[in-house]
């Protein structure tokens, strides 16, 4: 199914840390989890128009259009952010709906300086049909098919949702939050039994371009659970590209304060495991 | 300067205990040379020069060597030298050695050669298959070694590629192991010669010491030909020639003298300062070519190892955001240069304006760019303050890189003598060099000329575009903490402070042209 506009949370037209190269990333607002360690929150939910960031807006860029929406006033917006910490729910009046052409013409004058787009979010299988009506057009267009599209997701999304993107998708880069579905629940609000079918799949598919792994001190971050992830990762795949990241506070919710961030000397005990292991193209950061 | 003064001048030189035996004696040529009368100029171009309006980079009064030379490093080493009693070399030991000697004969202004050669080429056919990769390594890291301690000069320059080579591999390998000032490193970079991985290994040159410099090949073989090279900080120039003199007009000041519309500043203002700037440069080629008789008595020359044919002028401009940003207030506009576009497009009316008021202008002893100057943009001198060197957006200003790119790439096409604009890159990139190789490439396809990347977390700190060793600043941090000095900010470090302090084995001469003061 085509899908002409998509709900954007923002883009960034150079990104060196969101897959291979130089890329123009297309973050989507919208997640299906609720991960405890997620450092932007405000991409979660979509904006119901409650109000409550209006009057504390600074630049009085928000307000209430004749449809009860809130909308913002892009040139006077200095992006200061009140706005999102102060949302009830976890989403921003800034997000937008984009209509595929005006991303495409963004992409078109960036092209000459990236190797690809990176779908990201937000989790962006909940828009597979945008992202699909995006890959195709950058597939189809003379000048942007050198392009490679690349998604960045939680991995919660059926053999569908992938079907449909598989043909004008590249590589998708997948978070494991943990083997342990109690963990992962805990972790995410949601069980991992559709993550781990979607890591299986896509490196069937040859498409698992890094699986990452965002080690949270106190959840997720036991050796013993980490050399399980490892052996089961490497059952799937022995050259799987992984990503070891360690926890940081920036962006994370209020509530999940007292997290502490991940110990330079146990992430280094850990990349050790998953070296023993036996994964050669390993990254940690 | 009366006798008393040179006389007072040239004793705090002698006494100075924070110069070496080298730096003095190259100081008190600069004081005697400066004694002399300067080349007869008009009194509308004299009262500019001496209000900095018009600048001679301090170059001295009596010019009595190139600015910048460029020797035919590759014809030296095939013929062999009669002045310096040299054969041809036969191997890549008698090349290297061949070199060094040569090197410390090659004049220029800061007194060491700007331009070293592109090793890749000249030292091809001595690097055989014979030689080992391990062999051809300690050979060069030796010679390498030799040039940082022989010629102490940040603006000593070569040049790689655009072809891959063992050779360039191995300078840069080299370069990434030793972290040296000295060499200077420019790649030539061409979309169809030039191979990514060649590329990659650039890239992770610059995360250790943020060379090599980056210049767009097709665009300097369009104007230069294909023999030219990058030199000093970053000067692009024809190999076997040269420049004689980089003068420059500070477009900064003339805004400021400006009074009236911006078409008046085009069509009136503007060109009476640009043909000022013309008649300052010509007084020095004159005096460089027909009084100090260069060309006819150094052997470069005498060897046809230069030629007077190949050589012209630089003409450089500074301080174009401010003017852009001095004119556009002028005219009740709030834009600014770098971010609004009504200023980007003024800011290109002026350069289009220099360039054609340039190209007009005949110049005596410009064969080398028929008869005409280049024009360049000039990356500062260590006296330069609330001036922003060259075309580019002022430090700390400049908007995010795509835009940053899209605003000064315009400028590139008009300046074949080099732009040198820095791009500052996080440091997150470096988990992820290809994607700085996917910038230059895409600088490049938008036609920008040449650039440099600048990272906070290596050793090395860009001052206007040359390099300095952090640690050289931190001791002199030290030095000037125990003797209650001056502090400043490590972010606006000018070498000059560093050399006026304590005694420094490196220099930057270009950048700090006059004796301590």
């Amino acid at each position: 199914m085509k899908a002409a506009q998509g709900h954007l949370n923002d883009v960034i037209r150079f990104s060196a840390v969101d897959g291979p190269g130089n890329r123009f990333v297309v973050f989507l607002q919208g997640c299906n989890f609720n991960c405890i360690a997620c450092h932007n929150p405000y991409t979660i939910n979509d904006c119901d128009s409650c109000g409550v960031c209006v009057e504390p807006c600074p630049e009085m860029a928000l307000w209430f259009d004749g449809h009860h929406r809130v909308v913002v006033d892009d040139d006077v917006c200095t992006q200061c952010d009140i706005c999102i910490q102060v949302c009830p729910r976890d989403s921003t009046p800034l997000s937008q709906m984009i209509r595929l052409d005006s991303l495409t013409r963004q992409i078109d004058e960036v092209s000459p300086f990236i190797s690809g787009i990176t779908v990201s979010g937000g989790e962006p299988t909940l828009q597979a049909d945008f992202v699909t009506s995006l890959f195709s057009a950058i597939k189809c267009d003379g000048k942007l098919s050198r392009l490679t599209t690349f998604v960045d997701s939680n991995g919660h999304a059926g053999r569908d949702v992938w079907d449909r993107l598989l043909p004008v998708m590249d590589g998708a880069m997948i978070d494991l939050k943990a083997l342990d579905p109690d963990t992962h629940r805990e972790m995410t609000g949601s069980g991992n039994e559709l993550v781990l079918e979607t890591i299986r799949y896509l490196a069937e598919w040859d498409r698992l371009y890094e699986v990452r792994l965002l080690m949270v001190p106190g959840k997720n971050d036991s050796p013993e659970a980490v050399a399980a992830t490892a052996r089961w990762l490497y059952d799937v795949d022995p050259a799987m590209r992984v990503k070891l990241i360690g926890f940081r506070q920036h962006g994370v919710r209020p509530q999940f304060a007292d997290i502490p961030e991940a110990d330079p000397d146990h992430m280094a005990e850990l990349a050790d495991i998953l070296r023993t292991t036996g994964f050669a193209d390993l990254l940690v950061v | 300067m009366n006798m008393d003064e040179f006389r007072s001048r040239a004793r705090d030189i002698v006494n100075d205990p924070t110069l070496t035996f080298h730096q003095r004696k190259h100081y008190l040529a600069w004081l005697a040379e400066n004694a002399l009368e300067y080349p007869a100029l008009s009194t509308a171009a004299a009262e500019a020069l001496n209000k900095q309006i018009i600048c001679d980079l301090f170059e001295g009064s009596a010019p009595y060597r190139g600015r910048y030379i460029l020797p035919d490093y590759g014809k030296a080493l095939r013929n062999g030298s009669a002045h310096l009693e040299l054969d041809p070399p036969t191997d890549l030991d008698e090349a290297l050695n061949f070199l060094l000697i040569m090197y410390t004969q090659v004049p220029s202004i800061t007194g060491y050669p700007v331009y070293l050669g592109d090793f890749d080429k000249i030292l091809a056919p001595y690097v055989t298959d014979a030689i080992s990769d391990d062999d051809l390594y300690r050979k060069l890291e030796l010679f390498y070694r030799a040039l940082d301690r022989m010629l102490p000069d940040a603006f000593v320059h070569t040049d790689l590629g655009p072809h891959d080579s063992r050779i360039a591999r191995a300078i840069l390998r080299i370069d990434r192991e030793l972290l040296q000032v000295v060499p200077n490193i420019t790649l030539k970079v061409d979309p169809e010669l030039t191979p990514d991985d060649l590329l990659l290994e650039a890239v992770l040159t610059v995360f250790e010491t943020g060379k090599p410099h980056f210049v767009n090949h097709p665009l300097m073989v369009r104007d230069l030909g294909e023999d030219y090279a990058a030199v000093s900080c970053y000067n692009s120039l024809k190999i076997g020639g040269g420049s004689h003199t980089l003068n420059r007009l500070n477009l900064k000041e003339v805004a400021l003298l400006h009074q009236g519309d911006i078409d008046s500043f085009i069509d009136t203002t503007l060109p009476h300062y640009v043909e000022l700037l013309a008649e300052l440069i010509e007084a020095r080629i004159r005096y460089l070519v027909e009084e100090a008789k260069f060309f006819e008595h150094d052997f470069l020359a005498v060897e046809g190892l230069i030629e007077l044919d190949k050589f012209s002028a630089m003409y450089g401009v500074y301080g174009l955001a401010e003017a852009v940003d001095i004119l556009m207030e002028a005219a009740g506009k709030d834009g600014r240069y770098g971010h609004d576009a009504e200023a980007n497009e003024l800011s290109y009316r002026i350069t289009r304006t220099i360039a054609d008021l340039v190209a007009q202008r005949p110049m005596p002893y410009c064969e080398g760019n028929n008869g005409r100057a280049f024009m360049h943009s000039q990356s500062g001198i260590d006296s330069d303050l609330e001036v922003t060197a060259g075309t580019r957006v002022p430090i700390g200003e400049e908007p995010e890189m795509f835009d940053h790119i899209r605003a000064v790439a315009p400028h590139h096409d008009l300046f074949p003598a080099g732009v040198s604009d820095i791009f500052h890159v996080e440091d997150t990139v470096r988990r992820n060099p290809s994607a700085m190789v996917d910038i230059i490439r895409g600088a490049f396809r938008e036609g920008m000329r040449d650039f440099t990347f600048n990272l906070a977390t290596n050793g090395f700190i860009r001052i206007t575009g040359y390099l300095v060793r952090k640690c050289d600043v931190e001791q002199f941090d030290e030095m000037g903490a125990r003797h209650g000095s001056t502090t400043f900010a490590a972010g606006s470090v000018k070498n000059s402070h560093v050399t006026e302090r304590y005694v420094k084995r490196v220099l930057s001469r270009e950048s700090s042209p006059r004796a301590p003061q």
